[in-house]
């Protein structure tokens, strides 16, 4: 379905410089429905300038940033959020001590009654908080509990489940599994499925472990410096060659050209052995 | 423990929330910790000090809790919103202070006086709020400095104002009794005089608790003080937060200072200082984290009764009073222990 859908975010040769420095350039994406686009880089390649302009924190100075066909300047995060571009960071804007359901609508509280007795919905603020937990398949026995005693992948799960309640089409997940070890990973890799999948949500995922986007990825970009290094779709693509692009391409190959060579001539004078 | 599964379920199942054991829910609460404190202190001086165990007593030990409850339950806000207040003590001097020299030297009126000194401390707090959120320096520093610099202020102008180091006695002036009624009267139960800040201070303290755990403020302040930055992610004005609990505390202590005016009739000008640890001190014991973002306004004025039923039974029992302080900072040491075991016992589950 996702082939023949048109791009909730389309981005036509976007670029942005900071004076002299060139952050990005002639970059080409499109973000649909149920797809899970996987932008990869090293340190630096110019994913978080990416990001910064899909999500509204930064504007782009080059190119077309269009969602749903029309051309947008973001000056705020909160117009992309409006439009249903929502960003979940690494450090998740959830505060550990707080408890799950109130973490879930920290911002965009549920109140009734009327002043001076206006107050928190608790009940439907916990069954809502319930509802999306189970769509997204977390079953937490108890939503009082602070957020700080879940899991990293489960934290992570309840802030995507957050972005999806409070309307978002487009997920952009910074880095969701750079901090947790494999299981924690899994779960939150599955989630990231999950919500393309069965919410039809536009997930961009951002990256730089290529074994981790080749698990949920519709459509690889790999940055360097800036930079376009690969675009392709699933289809066109092995894990091994984005493992190639992803460490650094036909760089890599002179790197290690040179290192082996280093080694050989340590072999050669019998100082080192070369397994 | 919860547990995570791999397929969503669409029909969704009633949450389990209800079916917890009511004293886990009890034993989660953070002001738990300062309500097993409260028994034991009484049983303590109920048992070591005689006149301890008459209702005459009580309310004086009551009375005792009042006022250092009355800010102490403004400064669990304050605490719980991540920030500390050191010149609560000398401001509420400040605050009585100012209303005694307006209402004799300048309004010829007491409400006068007293809406000067509202004006007064809502003012310091703003600025306490204002030099944190701008000089970004630790609040611990900003109001050191603004402690200080009441501390001076508060005797100095006194003296240039009435020549001493008190204020003129207030008691015959305009107003006065209607003023006196409000913050200072007392009634009588059972042959037992009350004084009216005990109500004051139980109304702080459960209009502390509800804003705090209804109210979007409330769920604002623990964000605030948990993690800033987060709050500010999701859109909550921390910089307004905190600058509003600053002036809560001012309100309090100008609250107590008013309390102070008409109990007395006179305010001498060097008083006040040290309350404020105490402030601090009961809002520790009632299960404040130093480090913001978890405590209550209920364990707080718990921890007010605390020290009010130590220094009225130091007193009873007929001990040296300045056997005091070594309570005040025993218990503290205790209560913040058993508060930190308690709370990783409770997470765990």
């Amino acid at each position: 379905m996702a082939e023949h859908s048109s791009p909730i975010i389309q981005l036509t040769d976007v670029g942005k410089s900071y004076g002299n420095f060139t952050a990005l350039k002639d970059v080409n994406l499109a973000v649909r429905q149920g797809e899970v686009t996987c932008i990869l880089g090293d340190n630096g390649a110019g994913k978080s300038t990416l990001i910064s302009i899909i999500a509204g924190l930064h504007t782009h100075d080059q190119g077309i940033y269009a969602v749903d066909g029309k051309a947008m300047h973001f000056t705020s995060p909160r117009e992309a959020l409006d439009l249903g571009i929502s960003a979940v960071y690494q450090t998740l804007a959830m505060v550990p001590l707080l408890s799950i359901w109130r973490n879930f609508f920290l911002g965009s509280e549920l109140m009734r009654g009327a002043w001076p007795f206006r107050r928190l919905d608790v009940g439907t603020m916990l069954d809502t908080t319930d509802v999306e937990l189970k769509r997204m398949g977390i079953n937490v026995t108890d939503l009082e509990q602070p957020v700080g005693t879940l899991s990293g992948g489960q934290r992570q799960v309840v802030a995507i489940a957050r972005a999806v309640h409070f309307g978002a089409r487009v997920l952009i997940l910074d880095e969701p599994t750079a901090a947790l070890g494999v299981s924690q990973s899994g779960i939150v890799l599955r989630y990231i499925a999950h919500a393309a999948r069965e919410q039809g949500i536009g997930v961009i995922f951002i990256t730089h472990n290529p074994h981790h986007a080749y698990m949920v990825g519709d459509h690889f970009m790999v940055l360097a410096r800036g930079e376009v290094e690969l675009d392709a779709p699933r289809s066109e693509l092995s894990l091994d060659n984005l493992m190639f692009h992803m460490a650094g391409g036909a760089g890599l190959n002179a790197l290690q050209h040179e290192l082996l060579r280093g080694e050989q001539a340590a072999a050669a004078t019998g100082k080192v052995g070369v397994d | 423990m919860s547990s995570v599964t791999g397929t969503a379920a669409p029909s969704v199942a009633r949450r389990e929330v209800a079916h917890q054991a009511l004293w886990k829910k009890v034993i989660k609460r953070p002001e738990v910790g300062a309500l097993g404190g409260v028994v034991l202190v009484f049983v303590f001086f109920t048992v070591l000090a005689p006149p301890f165990r008459h209702l005459s007593a009580f309310t004086t030990i009551l009375y005792e809790s009042a006022t250092l409850g009355i800010p102490a339950v403004a400064v669990s806000f304050l605490m719980i919103g991540g920030e500390f207040d050191l010149s609560a003590g000398v401001a509420v001097t400040t605050s009585s202070l100012t209303a005694a020299i307006f209402a004799t030297r300048v309004m010829g009126n007491v409400w006068l006086g007293v809406l000067v000194a509202l004006g007064m401390s809502l003012a310091i707090g703003a600025l306490n709020g204002y030099l944190l959120v701008k000089t970004k320096l630790h609040s611990f520093l900003v109001t050191l400095s603004t402690f200080l610099m009441l501390q001076g202020l508060n005797i100095a102008i006194t003296k240039l104002v009435t020549g001493s180091v008190a204020t003129d006695d207030i008691s015959d002036m305009t107003g006065f009794n209607s003023a006196h009624a409000v913050f200072a009267s007392s009634f009588t139960i059972a042959g037992a005089t009350f004084s009216i800040a005990i109500l004051y201070w139980i109304a702080f303290a459960l209009i502390g608790t509800w804003v705090l755990l209804r109210t979007k403020v409330g769920n604002w302040i623990f964000a605030v003080g948990g993690q800033g930055d987060s709050a500010r992610a999701v859109g909550i004005p921390v910089k307004r937060v905190k600058i509003g609990l600053f002036m809560l505390v001012g309100f309090s202590v100008w609250f107590m200072g008013m309390h102070m005016l008409f109990a007395y009739d006179t305010v001498q000008s060097g008083a006040g200082i040290g309350n404020e640890l105490l402030y601090i001190a009961s809002a520790v014991v009632g299960g404040c984290l130093l480090t913001g973002g978890y405590g209550s306004a209920a364990g707080s004025a718990l921890g007010a009764f605390i020290f009010g039923m130590t220094t009225e039974g130091v007193i009873y029992a007929d001990w040296d009073p300045d056997w005091f302080m070594f309570f005040v900072g025993a218990m503290l040491l205790l209560a913040t222990v058993f508060n930190g075991w308690l709370r990783t016992r409770a997470s765990s589950r």
